[in-house]
């Protein structure tokens, strides 16, 4: 084998400069995602290979319009070029610009440059330039930038090998720093900064002290001179906004003589979607539209594949158990293993939808119309407009969404959409909510368009959205949380979405959440499959107690199995833990069997289909789908169906409310920095589902 | 004439003046925002808040409230707009 030289490339850029599409074509498909340590922010890095003997490992860092960060997700890009860590520390800085926005583009790239770091500049969307009346000298701009300068069309495929050959040829690339700017924001300041920090660049000093504050890790030898090194914190903002208005002044001295734009051509098309996508009016019914869309597509194209992968899952359960010999590990395959996964692998029909359409509005640049749209009635409820992205979000996995809350600036807006969050539908519900639905509504049709089922949905999620925003305005009264707001958001170009982008995107985020909480839907139904196999006393006992029973009727064998079945649940450990908290959630109309669902499903919501599927199937030997099952399960109280209306209801009720994600909570901590907030969040949701089930069930039986 | 951006009409253009830079954050400087620059209000949302300006090549969206902050001398106002 030939030694092969590995090259650190860490890309940056904007956001809507279409990095990502850059990344995916250098890497293909050889990429992967991963958390950076002690954040929970996306690392995504990937392989491209340059040669025969040399490969890539580019780093896509989050988007960012500038080296000092304003959000944890920026925060990384910082980390990245100020950290000890030497072996994370890219050999070349590859830094995306899109060429109608080339002056603010530019701004990242000057600062870049002033770490004294090998930086190649690609400028992005040259297939938009003829459209936009846009012309630039590339080759006085290198000379300029003393930097290399590669014009690409990430969405064409052009350029691409160019920025291969600029990242092996790092080398050759000078590390000179460009906008010669410190001499005219305080002389003094930057002649004593520059004899204290002698054994680094200047810049990178300048930023040690500007931004120690969001720094988690200095290097050792630098800590000392840091804090000698205090100033005025006025007098740095000062430095500071100079420093801006400074590089904006050389940049423009630069583009004044390599770019061009005829304005005639630059607008029109975009004014003209702005007008009605943004309109007093049809602004909120386009927006109306696409959700009542989105909700109707999760519906309607994943019914066919989850049925299919329901039904799969219980004939691989049945064949399993007929074909292997009987035993433990059968059963242990049969009734918990086969079912967990197949508990999982229902939700990709669902969440690869979600995450698609999604992707998409974000790819158009729809989403920032949105959040222009809203943030004025967000507001009203104490969130952002930006808190529109998180809670559209919510619907595929609060996880996510809560993490997107980043970009909202003000800590108060931020708060309340965190806690608010988690009551959006998640498509950990929908299975839930799929399978009440389908028990407890009929399958009928409105107006000859609209099926019922679909429409309850659509009722689940407006009362999801009703309780986040109601709650949303009672915190925002109620919480005295210091800190202002503040609000400033890019309107970026209208774009068609990258295919390639959008399906990257779908499949890794499924894949995510799939491995993710497949890990713990996996070992619930594992672990339940044991507590209900199993038992004190009584459970063993269970054949001899009904023998006894039947000694003198003229039950069949399959009716005395059954018994025994019944017998050994109720005694097993689960159908203990069920039967204790029984008392408590009979007014909410469920049994002991409902309790081990719910008490599972504060791991995780959807562990209650397959909790169902579990004690069912431990109980009931004929393999039926789920559904089935459920159809068939009678209350011995009243004769009638378990599943009857009014426990329908106040099961979607309890769901709808309640807070029952252990990682959602986990992710909560995390972002807000201790348990205080997750634990109002599990005793205020989960009081209120209580309540609220309540009531439904009370007034509907 | 000086005003504040958040007094403009849709379609009017202006030179900023100027800036508090203590009440407003550096990263709508670092965006592009800066005294010197032409700003034009290109949009203002259905709720009357928030804006949506074009201000030295960037497209950006902000609240009235730090519209309000900023000081701008009008270049093209609304008669000049009718005018035309």
């Amino acid at each position: 084998m030939r030694h092969s030289e590995v090259i650190n490339v860490a890309l940056v850029g904007n956001p809507n400069t279409g990095k990502s599409l850059l990344f995916n074509q250098l890497t293909g498909l050889n990429q992967k995602v991963s958390n950076y340590p002690g954040v929970t922010v996306e690392k995504k890095t990937g392989i491209a290979k340059l040669d025969n003997k040399t490969k890539a490992n580019i780093t896509d860092l989050p988007g960012t319009y500038s080296i000092n960060p304003s959000s944890l997700d920026e925060n990384i890009v910082l980390q990245t070029f100020l950290s000890i860590d030497k072996s994370n520390y890219p050999d070349v800085v590859v830094v995306v610009a899109d060429v109608e926005n080339l002056k603010r583009n530019l701004f990242l790239f000057s600062q870049i440059k002033d770490l004294e770091i090998p930086a190649i500049l690609v400028v992005n969307m040259s297939d938009r330039m003829k459209k936009k009346g846009i012309s630039l000298d590339i080759e006085l701009l290198k000379k300029e930038l003393k930097s290399e300068v590669i014009l690409v069309s990430a969405r064409k495929r052009i350029g691409i090998e160019e920025v291969k050959k600029a990242i092996l040829n790092y080398k050759k690339a000078n590390t000179l720093k460009i906008a010669e700017i410190a001499d005219r924001i305080d002389a003094s300041f930057f002649k004593e900064l520059k004899e204290k920090f002698s054994d680094t660049s200047m810049y990178k000093a300048w930023l040690l002290i500007t931004q120690n504050h969001n720094l988690t890790s200095v290097p050792e030898k630098f800590i000392n001179r840091i804090n000698d090194f205090k100033t005025d914190p006025i007098r740095l903002k000062k430095m500071q906004n100079r420093e801006t208005i400074l590089r904006y002044q050389y940049i423009n001295n630069i583009l004044k003589k390599t770019y061009e734009v005829n304005a005639e051509e630059a607008t029109g098309l975009r004014h003209k979607i702005d007008k009605v996508l943004t309109h007093r009016v049809f602004g909120y019914v386009i927006f109306a539209t696409i959700l009542l869309l989105i909700f109707q597509s999760i519906f309607d194209w994943a019914t066919m594949p989850m049925d299919l992968i329901d039904a799969t899952f219980a004939n691989l359960s049945e064949w399993t158990k007929n074909q292997l010999p009987a035993g433990v590990f059968t059963n242990l395959l049969a009734e918990g293993i086969i079912p967990g996964i197949g508990g999982v692998v229902i939700f990709i029909p669902q969440i690869a939808i979600l995450f698609l359409l999604i992707g998409i509005l974000e790819e158009t640049g729809y989403m920032s119309r949105v959040v222009f749209l809203m943030d004025k009635i967000m507001r009203q409820f104490g969130m952002s407009g930006k808190s529109v992205v998180p809670l559209v979000s919510g619907t595929a996995c609060a996880i996510p969404a809560i993490m997107a809350a980043r970009n909202i600036e003000g800590w108060k807006e931020r708060l309340v959409t965190i806690l608010v969050t988690p009551f959006i539908t998640c498509s950990a519900r929908l299975p839930v909510y799929a399978i009440l639905i389908a028990l407890i509504i009929p399958q009928q049709r409105v107006l000859g368009v609209f099926s019922l089922q679909g429409l309850a949905l659509m009722c689940l999620y407006l009362l999801g959205f009703t309780a986040a925003i109601t709650s949303g305005w009672l915190l925002s009264k109620t919480l005295k949380v210091k800190g202002k707001s503040f609000f400033v958001i890019e309107m970026p170009a209208y774009k068609i979405p990258s295919l390639k982008n959008v399906g990257f995107n779908v499949v890794q985020k499924t894949k995510a959440f799939v491995f993710g909480a497949g890990k713990i839907i996996l070992a619930i139904s594992i672990i339940l499959w044991f507590l209900a196999s199993n038992g004190p006393t009584a459970f063993k006992n269970a054949e001899e107690t009904i023998n006894k029973q039947v000694e003198n009727t003229q039950l069949s064998q399959e009716d005395i199995d059954h018994m025994i079945a019944s017998y050994k649940l109720e005694n097993s450990y689960i159908g203990i833990a069920g039967k204790t908290i029984e008392p408590i959630i009979k007014p909410l109309g469920y049994d002991w069997k409902i309790g081990i669902a719910l008490l599972t499903s504060f791991a995780a919501r959807e562990v209650f289909v397959g909790t169902l599927a579990t004690i069912y199937s431990v109980e009931d030997d004929e393999s039926n789908t789920i559904r089935q099952r459920m159809e068939a399960e009678i209350n011995p109280e009243t004769g009638q169906k378990r599943f009857s209306f009014p426990v329908g209801m106040s099961l979607l009720v309890f769901y709808a409310f309640a807070m029952q994600c252990a990682a959602t909570l986990a992710i909560v901590k995390k972002e807000t920095n201790g348990w205080k907030w997750p634990l109002l969040q599990l005793f205020g949701m989960t009081t209120l589902a209580y309540v609220a089930s309540f009531i439904t069930f009370t007034i509907l039986s | 004439m000086y005003s504040t951006l958040a007094d403009f009409i849709v379609g009017e253009i202006g030179i900023i003046e100027e800036i508090p830079f203590d009440s407003v954050p550096l990263k709508l400087l670092e965006m592009g925002c800066l005294p010197g620059k032409e700003v034009e209000l290109l949009q203002i949302a259905p709720l009357k808040d928030p804006l949506y300006i074009k201000v030295n090549g960037s497209h950006l969206a902000i609240r009235k409230e730090t519209a309000s902050l900023i000081k701008v001398t009008k270049i093209k106002n609304l008669c000049d707009i009718l005018k035309s």
